[in-house]
């Protein structure tokens, strides 16, 4: 099986976000990026397949910065075979534009098999997986927390509001992973001595504008300071009478 | 371009899910700056219950679109479906509630009409012929306003965030969908424990960190979860302790987790990362108990408690028992 994994970088989780100054994009400055939280599971989930059919090949992509580069080899020292920058300076934001370059790009190598991340933690667009499969004219499954292959035909469980989902999917497929579809492995010196002699391509993106433009970006008004009721269980009664009486959601 | 706007209806059991009319209420006052029509969608078999509750629901129009093959949901055969009704009638936008049906659903539509898609709108609005949406980035650390430059406009709204309305009886057509060839099929949908309340509908939310040091001593935090009553307080996690194997991921609280906005939250033994206060920080009401008063949490909580969670939770537990009791 021939397998995408469309990764993101993205700034870490313990950003604290600041505008920038055009009002339309986050302040890049003293920003930290990392592989998208979400997308560890798709590349491991990747490489589990190709070493259970003991074939195949894993091709690692992502549309955004030269500086990307870092979280590509990071995949390829995890085991990827082949990594494709698809490199542009503009923050991803808009999920047509870059379905529609990631889309047109996947068409040009053989795969029978797109693994994503749930979502990107930056944008949170959360569309891009079903976006490809319609797109590429796959089978998709959103959000999946446990997926087994049998005669090339996927079957995934996800959770929904309250209920799991048990789907089956044939392959051509893209298959958004979840936190929990396994254990992420990590790269061992080996791997990344190994990951400096594999291919990463770059090249530009064929991006065309964003249907859904950024008019502007702002952040939420900031809690009002509470209070400390007290020290330890002594401070229980005031609390619960603060609940009750107070903000009344007791 | 017509400015009809259509709304896709989640059935569930033969029943509307309550976020699919708050998306026909939200459509309907964007049709009355617009002028057009709101078409509520409801797609697979035995629909007639369901298409009763959306003739009431502020819709002008409402379509079943009935076949026996897509009595489950197949996010492939449900978007042909959807795609051949926005043409069919002349829709300008497409909206659903941003559930896991919705966003499994509506980013298929969205590209098999070659148009964009913002995702868990909190806020919408026509004008000038532009629909524009405001909609969170980084787990709410952020928003973002944005302007539709595409045709037709399609959006996944955040539910709980619209309150549903009524109308008068709308017409209600039936016709027959094709489901052609599916490639993705729902083969089984296995509820939750009926006695466990999803974390995102709770109106109580009681979750633990690092600070309560073992993984059995979550005992705590589903005690007072339970002292609220039954179907009313959901246990939520840290991502540290998710991280840790102690809780499942389905409990995580964050930006990696859930985003929550229960009319209570407690975070004990939570020390408050930036990333955590992502995912709970629109709560109404936030209780935090820490032994370190530094702790950043206390700096968005309405009330904090300086305390040993060992010490503090089992008297709350208790007190909360009788408060429940008493009412």
């Amino acid at each position: 099986m021939d397998i995408v994994v469309c990764v993101k970088r993205v700034p870490t989780s313990d950003t604290a976000v600041k505008i920038a100054a055009d009002g339309t994009s986050f302040d890049p400055a003293g920003v930290q990026y990392e592989l998208n939280a979400y997308d560890e599971f798709a590349i491991e989930q990747a490489l589990q397949i190709k070493e259970k059919l003991g074939t195949g090949s894993v091709t690692v992509v992502t549309l955004g910065p030269k500086d990307a580069q870092k979280e590509l080899r990071d995949a390829l020292a995890r085991g990827a075979d082949k990594a494709v920058l698809l490199v542009t300076d503009k923050w991803v934001f808009d999920s047509w534009s870059a379905g529609t370059a990631l889309a047109n790009w996947i068409k040009t190598v053989p795969c029978n098999l797109v693994l994503c991340g749930r979502q990107a933690i930056d944008a949170d667009n959360n569309q891009m997986p079903p976006r490809l499969a319609a797109m590429l004219g796959f089978g998709c499954v959103t959000e999946v927390s446990k997926l087994d292959l049998v005669d090339g035909v996927f079957t995934a469980e996800r959770d929904i509001e309250g209920a799991r989902e048990v789907v089956t999917c044939r392959t051509p497929a893209v298959i958004s992973c979840q936190k929990g579809l396994n254990a992420p492995r990590y790269a061992n010196l080996k791997g990344i001595m190994a990951a400096k002699k594999k291919p990463l391509d770059e090249v530009p993106a064929a991006m065309p504008d964003a249907a859904m433009a950024i008019v502007s970006m702002s952040l939420p008004a900031p809690r009002a300071a509470g209070k400390i009721v007290g020290n330890g269980a002594d401070a229980v009664p005031a609390l619960v009478a603060a609940l009750r009486n107070e903000a009344k959601v007791l | 371009m017509s400015q009809n706007i259509l709304v896709v209806a989640e059935v569930r059991g033969g029943a509307v899910k309550r976020p699919s009319l708050e998306a026909v209420a939200a459509a309907t006052k964007l049709a009355a700056k617009n002028g057009g029509k709101v078409i509520a969608l409801a797609v697979g078999s035995g629909l007639d219950a369901a298409c009763a509750t959306l003739a009431t629901s502020g819709a002008h129009q409402v379509v079943a679109a009935e076949s026996a093959a897509l009595a489950q949901f197949s996010g492939d055969g449900f978007a042909r479906v959807v795609a051949e009704q926005v043409k069919a009638n002349g829709c300008g936008a497409v909206l659903m509630a941003h559930t896991a049906m919705g966003k499994d659903l509506l980013p298929r539509v969205a590209a098999l009409l070659d148009t964009g898609l913002v995702s868990d709108v909190v806020a919408l609005d026509f004008a000038d012929g532009t629909y524009t949406a405001r909609k969170p980035v980084f787990a709410g650390k952020a928003f973002v306003q944005v302007r539709a430059t595409r045709n037709p406009f399609v959006a996944t709204l955040r539910p709980n965030n619209f309150e549903p309305t009524t109308g008068a009886a709308a017409p209600v057509a039936k016709v027959a969908a094709n489901a052609g060839d599916l490639l993705s099929v729902v083969k089984e949908i296995v509820a939750a424990a009926s006695d466990k309340v999803p974390l995102q509908e709770a109106k109580v939310v009681v979750a633990g960190g690092r600070g309560l040091k073992e993984p059995q001593h979550f005992k705590l935090i589903e005690d007072l979860a339970a002292a609220f009553g039954p179907g009313v307080a959901a246990v939520g996690a840290s991502r540290a302790v998710v991280d840790a194997g102690w809780r499942p991921h389905g409990e995580q609280v964050g930006q990696t987790g859930k985003v929550v906005s229960p009319p209570l939250y407690f975070a004990i033994g939570i020390s408050g990362a930036i990333q955590h206060l992502a995912g709970m920080r629109t709560a109404r009401t936030i209780v935090a108990i820490n032994k370190d008063p530094e702790a950043p949490i206390f700096k968005v909580a309405d009330y904090g408690i300086v305390g040993d969670a060992f010490e503090v939770v089992p008297a709350l537990t208790e007190a909360i028992r009788q408060a429940v009791a008493a009412r």
